[in-house]
């Protein structure tokens, strides 16, 4: 239902010229959490306030439900945002905030107020509608917020890292919560992040950004599991990248085994780099025997629920192996500098496109 | 394919014409009132330094070079010939004087006092600012009569010499140029006192320890390192004292009667009893010129003093 | 218990020989005229001679005084016209000027909002003169307009300055927000901006009018025949003998101001 079409955001012009987004396009759809996740500075808020109205795009077009709303001033398009430091009105209560959006829509009195205690009843904080927004905690502000946003029902709710002044504990739940309300509005949400741990939990789909690109959208397991390319795979979860030998769907590692591989759309045979999720190998002490791969231990790092062991493979590279801890006790590994029998895991061998 | 329906940068570019135009409808009010009630007067007054004066005050349209020229030379009455204005000549050099005196005055009165608020502890020091500051937002006219009382011939002063047996008639200080510097010095030492005061505000006293730790007299650290330090802050007090000084009117009316000139009053004559017009145009612009010279002379110190670090 | 010796009060940089004595005698010669002038303005007597008991009789004399009540309500009314359309003036200029970019114009209009300042007032007052003369003659008109004209626009960087302090510390954000829940500009404006500036525009709206009642040079010289207002009339009593009656004029303009004073500070410290 929004439609990103080739568009390109430059601030500034001649030498001091920065291409926020370049050439970007994207599809989302109704009644999904879409997440744009990347690091500062890769234009994910950009494009949301491109989709908000704030800025102009200087090339392409934003639709919304087919409509061209480009070039629309924020006030006459049905999509409200979330701001990342709340934004609330200091001189107004917390139901005046909640109730601003449907009075400048000119709605009757009567709906004010009904839609107004609904959304307060929606964000448990009935009691607290009176008071001056300045008043209450961080994280009652960012619920007021969130209220205050999905009153005048849009048809897209934007949020710009929205849970990034709260602390860990609050943070989680308001992730649940996050979740919880779209599935009950039905509203498209648009979440802004850098935290890729939040972006995996709460999202339908992800769309991984960098530098102005959008790399690859798809489902949490997709992004995880099969990364189109580096920077993907080592912004999401742990990596490790081994060089491989690409040979008509078969990948052969520097130590002579072979695994069988999905060879993604535009990659030839020949050298290629492969990705390697941690949990999805595990160690023993003793020989390699069928299927597995000799290697040495550099480090085993204990943290609780997992050990991950750092070893070194023949062939010299490093690759992180964790395996979940067990009451029984840790699995049984040699000290530093042992030898041990590395086993990856059918269909774990993910080939990246650079 | 994207299928806009604009070209690149077109919507930016009308936001941000959109934006400029909003912003100009905005300040018009404000520019007009001062383009014509402000700024463009001072053009008109331009043009009427160039014409002849009327007979009987205001001005003949006529081309005349007469308004300049009469703020330096004049026609001997007896033989007709061209000699200097030195009624004119030894005003200039009164407002001159004078308000370079008052400078200096409220330089060597102010700075003590600035310094002294500015190392009071904190709790006091908003007690002593809000004393200095008082009197300058009295009304000037209020603050010259003030003086006028002290040192009038049935005055302040006088009363408690001629009480006190020390004199056996009272001293004639009104209508002095004593008066006058008296008045201005009284009247424009706070603007001296609070940029000063703020320049002493920001300085690190940890240099002066340092300057005391390497065996400096209070003095010497005085000279050597907090003055050059606290510059700015004379600088900026100067030049608050000195265009106002220059250009006073009220102060030298009330307090140098009609015989101690200053370059305002002398303006004003041209309006009133010496009905010259062109050559009250004239004299505004110079000072608005030796204004602007003491301007440009401030830009240039402070950036200057900037530039040094 | 142990006798503690009282600490010896100890080196300071922040001393310097005889500033403290020069700086309480410099402010001690700043308040005595003035003091003098309110202590005597309640002297029963004319001279500062005898003091002959305490009165209200100059304050009396000069409440009676047509020509001071005439001064007065001249004043007050100029002062409250100029102030308010000055503020108007000025609230419109520095929400254009404030919080921007750089626009191309922002210079000059910055210039020109400033430029009162900039001149020695002597000097605008003669160019008024000069400009209002003509159009006095061409119009046939001498009402107080001109007066009101010369204030207002005189006011307006007073005015101005207050607002744009004010201003600076809000940012964009909540206007942006304002925006996004589908306010138009006036209403965004309206209950956003302004309810948020509004400690800034009265404190500007006070400022301009102490500077208005306060004027003596401009409008000494804008006004026509009879239109006195409270310092011009001092001023022009002060030609002829001084009468205590001046005294008690100076000090109700005195005390007017200082409380005038203490409320733009009161309104220009309190945060929010």
């Amino acid at each position: 239902m929004i439609e990103i079409g080739n568009t390109t955001k430059v601030f500034g012009s001649g030498e001091t010229a920065f291409t926020a987004l370049r050439d970007v396009n994207a599809t989302i759809q109704g009644n999904e959490f879409f997440t744009l996740l990347g690091p500062s500075g890769c234009g994910k808020t950009t494009l949301l306030r491109l989709i908000a109205g704030f800025e102009p795009p200087t090339m392409g077009s934003i639709k919304l439900g087919g409509r061209d709303i480009s070039r629309l001033p924020p006030n006459q398009r049905p999509v409200n945002t979330v701001f990342q430091n709340y934004a609330l009105f200091p001189h107004m209560s917390v139901a005046q905030n909640i109730a601003f959006g449907l009075e400048m829509l000119g709605k009757p009195k009567s709906e004010i107020q009904s839609t107004t205690d609904e959304m307060l009843r929606l964000v448990q904080m009935e009691e607290l509608k009176d008071r001056r927004t300045s008043e209450i905690s961080g994280g009652q502000q960012q619920r007021v917020a969130l209220a205050r946003a999905l009153a005048p029902h849009p048809e897209v709710l934007l949020l710009d890292e929205p849970l990034s002044a709260l602390d860990l504990k609050l943070r989680k739940e308001m992730q649940i919560e996050l979740k919880r309300l779209q599935n009950e509005t039905g509203i498209t949400f648009v979440f802004v992040t850098h935290d890729q741990e939040e972006a995996l939990t709460m999202s339908d789909r992800i769309a991984v950004m960098n530098a102005g690109e959008i790399l690859q959208v798809g489902s949490p397991r997709e992004i995880y599991e099969r990364p189109s390319q580096r920077f993907v795979a080592n912004f999401i979860g742990e990596s490790n990248f081994l060089d491989a030998d690409l040979k008509g769907g078969t990948v052969t590692l520097a130590d002579g085994s072979t695994f069988s591989v999905d060879v993604p759309e535009g990659v030839a045979d020949g050298h290629v780099n492969v990705l390697v999720r941690p949990e999805h190998t595990s160690a023993r002490a003793g020989e390699p025997g069928e299927g597995e791969i000799a290697a040495t231990i550099d480090t085993i790092v204990y943290s609780g629920e997992a050990t991950t062991v750092h070893l070194r493979l023949a062939s010299g590279e490093p690759l992180k192996s964790r395996m979940g801890n067990t009451p029984q006790g840790s699995t049984d590994l040699p000290g530093e500098g042992g030898n041990v029998a590395v086993t990856i895991a059918p269909g774990a061998i993910t080939v990246l496109r650079d | 394919m994207s299928d806009a329906t604009y070209k690149p940068g077109e919507l930016e570019a009308e936001a941000r014409a959109a934006d400029n135009r909003h912003r100009w409808l905005l300040s018009l009010p404000a520019m007009l009132l001062i383009i014509f009630a402000a700024a463009g007067p001072l053009l008109v007054m331009v043009v009427y330094s160039f014409l002849a004066p009327g007979d009987y005050g205001n001005v003949k349209w006529e081309f005349s070079l007469e308004g300049w020229m009469n703020t330096v030379i004049q026609r001997d009455i007896f033989d007709d010939t061209l000699i200097w204005a030195d009624a004119h000549l030894s005003i200039f050099w009164r407002s001159l004087s004078l308000s370079l005196i008052t400078t200096v005055l409220t330089l060597l009165f102010g700075l003590p006092t600035a310094w002294f608020i500015a190392t009071q502890p904190s709790g006091k020091r908003e007690f002593w600012l809000y004393l200095i500051t008082v009197p300058f937002w009295a009304n000037l006219l209020v603050r010259t009569i003030a003086i006028q009382e002290l040192i009038r011939s049935e005055g302040v002063i006088n009363l408690v010499l001629l009480k006190l047996g020390l004199i056996d008639a009272p001293i004639q200080m009104m209508f002095t140029n004593f008066a006058i510097g008296f008045g201005m010095t009284y009247v424009y030492l706070p603007l001296m006192v609070l940029p000063i005061y703020a320049s002493v505000d920001k300085l690190d006293f940890r240099l002066v320890e340092a300057a005391h730790d390497l065996y400096a007299s209070r003095w010497t650290a005085f000279r050597r390192v907090i003055l050059p330090l606290i510059k700015p802050g004379i600088i900026a007090g100067s030049i608050l004292v000195f265009i106002p000084s220059l250009g006073a009117y009220v102060t030298p009316r009330v307090l140098g009667g009609g015989k101690n000139l200053m370059f305002g009053n002398l303006i004003e004559l041209q309006f009133g009893q010496g009905r010259n017009w062109p050559l009250g145009a004239a004299l505004s612009l110079m000072l608005m010129a030796a204004v602007m010279v003491a301007l440009i002379w401030y830009v240039r110190v402070t950036s200057r003093e900037q530039a040094d670090g | 218990m142990a006798d503690f010796p009282k600490p010896r009060k100890g080196y300071s940089v922040r001393t310097l020989p005889g500033f403290a004595v020069v700086a309480i005698f410099t402010l001690f010669v700043l308040y005595a005229p003035i003091m003098i002038l309110v202590v005597y303005s309640f002297n029963d007597g004319s001279s500062l001679a005898i003091w002959e008991g305490f009165s209200l009789r100059w304050y009396q004399q000069a409440a009676a005084n047509e020509a001071v009540q005439d001064a007065a309500v001249r004043s007050l009314f100029l002062a409250i016209s100029a102030a308010s359309v000055a503020t108007v003036a000025a609230t419109m200029a520095a929400l254009a000027t404030t919080r921007t970019r750089h626009f191309p114009g922002r210079t000059m209009i910055y210039a020109l909002i400033n430029q009162p300042l900039m001149v020695p007032e002597i000097v605008t007052a003669v160019a008024l003169l000069i400009v209002f003369a003509a159009v006095k003659v061409w119009t046939g008109h001498t009402s107080m307009i001109y007066l009101i004209v010369a204030h207002t626009a005189f006011c307006v960087p007073f005015a101005y300055l207050p607002i744009r302090a004010r201003l600076e510390t809000m940012d964009t954000s909540l206007e942006t927000a304002a925006q996004d829940l589908y306010a138009s500009r006036w209403l965004t404006f309206r209950r956003v901006t302004l309810p948020l500036m509004w400690p800034g525009i009265v404190a500007g709206l006070m400022l301009a009018f102490v500077i208005s009642l306060d004027d003596v040079v401009i409008t000494e010289f804008v006004k026509s025949a009879g239109q006195d207002t409270l310092p011009t009339y001092m001023l022009g009593q002060l030609r002829r003998v001084v009468t205590p009656e001046v005294n008690a004029i100076s000090t109700v303009i005195l005390f007017a101001g200082a409380i005038l004073v203490a409320l733009f500070f009161r309104l220009t410290n309190r945060r929010g």
